[in-house]
């Protein structure tokens, strides 16, 4: 049977993560469809693998130290490296969980034919939240492997970055799954673009905060993208700190939010 | 008096594009923007410090980045207007078969379309003009002609990308085009730093590349340093690959379209 | 427990912000039957079978399915019930036989017995050679054979077919119909809508006729026939719009008379006869035809209109 292959996936993730019911049902479904053409979310991968090369042999020539956490000075590459790792997990899972959804809520239907079954409104945020987040932590474990070939991870925590990179695509895939349910046609998704774009660039990944002034200073910590920054730029650098917990309840409280609004825009969406 | 035919088929793009104009405002504007205030002023002030000034040949990053940046921008518009919309007008839309319905012809509705193409890159380009002027890194008076050198660089990637565009049965290899072409090109071409600086392998394919050539034109344009011999290369460089990328797709476009 | 419909809808109301979809109706299905929702396009039948199939609540009124409150147990509901909504919902991004594995898995069927059950409904809904194939290309007929076999997948008690036909040619149809008395021989009870008289005719036990969210009337199609109509009807075609002028002299020979644009139905128990005194009235019809009565004229003696237009 077809379907076998593809759920060995989900018997190797582990189970407490998936412990949420029915929706791994739609996990399984969405790697059936994968399985037929793997290589256009793997090639997503390689645009953060571009960039960290580009920082470590070229831009990283032109920035010969950057002040790290705790008043640290620390080499350009690994700086940088994992707040790419944060944004790939990011990309991974808002691109999974918004143009995707929105082509199974709106054109393919998908999600009426899965309502018709024992499953329900949440059972389809959770699976697809999930599912993105699968896709996000893959381009985080392809990239912390580049990381450490390149030799921009400084510490064991780095242990820890993939769990974190987790906790990114969580809150990701919940928010941008709850937003999709709001989007009304395809140039919605400019929207998108709008709050990635300037996230990728601001949120402390190519330089710290204290470049900016303080109110900007302000309106970066609030954005989700600097939080898991900060996270993983901790975990792969080896400054962990009580304010790390901070970031990681920040992810999580809005994976938690997004989740709760998705499952109940889906119920008002197509249960009429 | 009547419009050429080739401009007529322009129309239809302008008339298509005053309805979805907002979505692109967000590509080939704000975008822009947000790359030149995040590398050229953000990063920059870190370049400016750090080791990178004797690099740059002691200009300030946001003067060596804006340049790149504009000839980047007119690259990426350019793949964008000619790879999806090619296959709107094949397969989606047929807009062009509508074409082809009226006296137009093959040629007539490509360049028509590279037309379009061109008027989109400019409006790419004009904003890193404003920008750059507004940020004070145009010392030149040449700098004016980075408008056309970018118009230059845009058809030096469109004509050879419809071309291609025009034999592809659906758009699955786009995205390849732009992750594992556009995306390194922009990384590598000398944009955000001198190809000098990578390793002498990279450094020969970055030479290669048609954007590396626009950069150079763009920058050389913002300093007023352009000379006669640079001139000729890059431009040269540019103008050929446009021409031979126009020859083949005007092939492409009779086999795809004259069924 | 015996005795207990497995349907039961009381007082049902379905309300779209200022649309009364489904206006208080009240119907019952025993197990084992096939049950229509006979009426013309906008008449509540989709709105609801979604509120039978647990997947839109009810805005007032009493139901149960299967002994269950639709509103307190939607899941276990749907567990034990097939549906075949009105807009195939195949996934397209899947072969034939991948759509029942993951249709099948969302049940929460285990593999084993997903695998052989998978061969059986490929070969009812004659899809085996298909079965490796995408979705995408297959005919209508084939699809909407694939979304029977989707729906059996759990091996439901109740099916549920929302306009199971409507779009596809004759012969489709027939196919169709065929796998449907299958079933029925089976002991799956069946409730369907459509608006296709003969559709109604063919494969329900009972029915009810739904007009604008009510219940017109509700019988079997031969009751509701024999309880009003006449057995036969004689339809004189005239030119476009000339029916009317014709009407009154004719008037007086048939029991009842429907003008319609182009035609004049008259309603009698004795159709030769009929046809005959119209004959005497010289009135030269472009062609005269005896038939017997069906539930489109009910539907026309209930609600003065035709089912489809
Ligand atoms: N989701 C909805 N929102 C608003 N109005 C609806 C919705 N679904 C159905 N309706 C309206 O309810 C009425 C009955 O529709 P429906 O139940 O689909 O009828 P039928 O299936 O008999 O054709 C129609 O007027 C239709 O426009
Ligand atoms: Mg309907």
């Amino acid at each position: 049977m077809s379907g076998e292959r593809a759920t060995l996936a989900l018997r190797v993730v582990p189970p407490a993560v998936l412990g949420f019911g029915r929706g791994r049902r739609l996990i399984e479904r969405n790697l059936l469809v994968a399985r037929r053409t793997w290589w256009v979310p793997l090639s997503g991968i390689a645009e953060p693998v571009f960039y960290l090369l580009s920082i470590g042999i070229g831009i990283g020539k032109l920035v010969t130290s950057i002040p790290g956490p705790h008043h640290s000075l620390i080499p350009y590459a690994p700086y940088v490296a994992p707040a790419l790792l944060a944004s790939s997990a990011m990309n991974g899972a808002v691109y999974e969980c918004t143009f995707n959804v929105y082509f199974k809520l709106k054109y393919a239907k998908i999600y009426d034919a899965v309502l018709a079954t024992p499953m329900g409104a949440a059972d389809v945020a959770r699976g697809e939240v999930v599912y993105a987040m699968l896709r996000g932590t893959a381009y985080a474990a392809i990239f912390v492997v580049m990381m450490a070939a390149l030799g921009d991870i400084r510490s064991a925590w780095a242990v820890f970055a993939l769990p974190a990179a987790v906790m990114i695509g969580l809150a990701f895939s919940a928010v941008g799954m709850a937003a999709t349910t709001y989007m009304r046609g395809w140039t919605d998704f400019d929207m998108v673009q709008l709050a990635l774009l300037p996230m990728f660039l601001f949120s402390t990944t190519f330089y710290p905060l204290s470049t900016y002034p303080r109110w900007l200073q302000v309106v970066v910590e609030l954005t989700p993208l600097y939080h898991g920054v900060s996270l993983t730029r901790s975990l792969t650098l080896g400054y962990v700190g009580v304010g790390d917990v901070g970031h990681a309840a920040y992810l999580v409280a809005m994976g938690a939010v997004g989740l709760a609004v998705a499952s109940r825009r889906i119920r008002t969406l197509l249960l009429r | 008096m009547a419009t050429p035919p080739a401009l007529r088929a322009t129309q239809y793009f302008l008339l298509a594009y005053r309805r979805t104009w907002r979505a692109s405002i967000m590509s080939t504007f704000v975008s822009p923007l947000l790359y030149l205030l995040a590398m050229g002023v953000g990063l920059g002030s870190f370049v400016n410090k750090g080791g990178g000034a004797a690099s740059l040949g002691h200009m300030g990053y946001l003067q060596f980045v804006a340049p790149g940046l504009a000839a980047a921008n007119a690259a990426t518009a350019a793949a964008g207007e000619s790879t999806f919309p090619v296959m709107g007008g094949i397969k989606w839309t047929r807009t062009y078969f509508a074409m082809l319905a009226t006296p137009l012809r093959v040629v007539d509705v490509l360049a028509g379309h590279l037309t379009w193409i061109g008027a989109r890159v400019a409006m790419a380009v004009a904003p890193y003009l404003i920008v750059m002027a507004a940020f004070g890194v145009t010392p030149s008076p040449e700098a004016a002609a980075v408008l056309p050198a970018g118009i230059l660089v845009g058809m030096a990637f469109s004509t050879p990308l419809v071309a291609f565009a025009a034999t592809q049965d659906n758009d699955g290899s786009f995205s390849l085009v732009f992750r594992l072409g556009m995306i390194p090109l922009f990384l590598f071409s000398g944009v955000f730093f001198p190809v000098s600086v990578l390793p002498v392998g990279l450094r020969v394919i970055a030479y290669a590349t048609p954007l590396w050539h626009g950069v150079e034109l763009c920058r050389l344009l913002t300093l007023g340093r352009l000379g006669a011999a640079s001139a000729a290369v890059h431009a040269g460089y540019l103008v050929a690959l446009a021409v031979v990328g126009a020859v083949i797709a005007s092939r492409t476009y009779t086999r795809r379209l004259r069924t | 427990m015996p005795g207990e419909p497995l349907i039961y809808g009381r007082g049902l109301v379905k309300q779209f912000g200022t649309v009364r979809a489904v206006d208080s109706i009240d119907f019952a299905v025993e197990r084992g039957e096939a049950f229509g929702f006979l009426g013309p396009n906008g008449a509540g039948k989709s709105s609801t079978m979604r509120m039978i199939a647990c997947v839109s609540p009810r805005t007032s009124g009493d139901l149960s399915v299967l002994g269950l409150d639709p509103d307190r147990d939607g899941a276990r509901i749907r567990g034990r019930i097939g549906v075949v909504p009105q807009e195939d919902s195949l996934d397209l991004e899947l072969t034939v036989r991948e759509n029942l594995y993951v249709y099948g898995r969302y049940f929460d069927l285990p593999r084993s017995e997903l695998r052989p059950r998978i061969e059986q409904l490929l070969r009812f809904a004659q899809l085996t050679e298909r079965g490796d194939d995408r979705v995408e290309p297959l005919s209508g007929g084939m699809k909407r054979r694939l979304t029977i076999a989707r729906s059996l997948i759990n091996e439901p008690e109740l099916l549920l077919l929302d306009e199971p036909t409507t779009g596809l040619d004759p012969q489709a149809r027939h196919a169709l119909w065929d796998r449907l008395y299958r079933l029925k021989s089976q002991g799956v009870t069946l409730v369907l809508t459509t608006h296709y008289m003969d559709e109604a005719e063919q494969l329900c036990d009972r029915l009810v006729v739904m007009d604008r969210g009510t219940v017109a009337a509700e019988g079997s199609p031969q009751g509701l026939i024999g309880r009003y109509c006449t057995r036969e009807v004689v339809e004189l075609r005239f030119g476009p719009g000339e029916s009317e002028r014709h009407a009154d002299k004719v008037a007086d020979i048939p029991e009842r008379i429907e003008v319609l644009p182009d035609r004049l139905l008259l309603y009698t128990d004795q159709g030769d006869a009929t046809v005959e005194a119209v004959q005497r009235r010289a009135l030269a019809p472009v062609s005269v035809l005896v038939r017997r009565a069906t539930l489109e004229d009910v539907f026309l003696r209930l609600t003065g209109r035709q089912l489809v237009d």
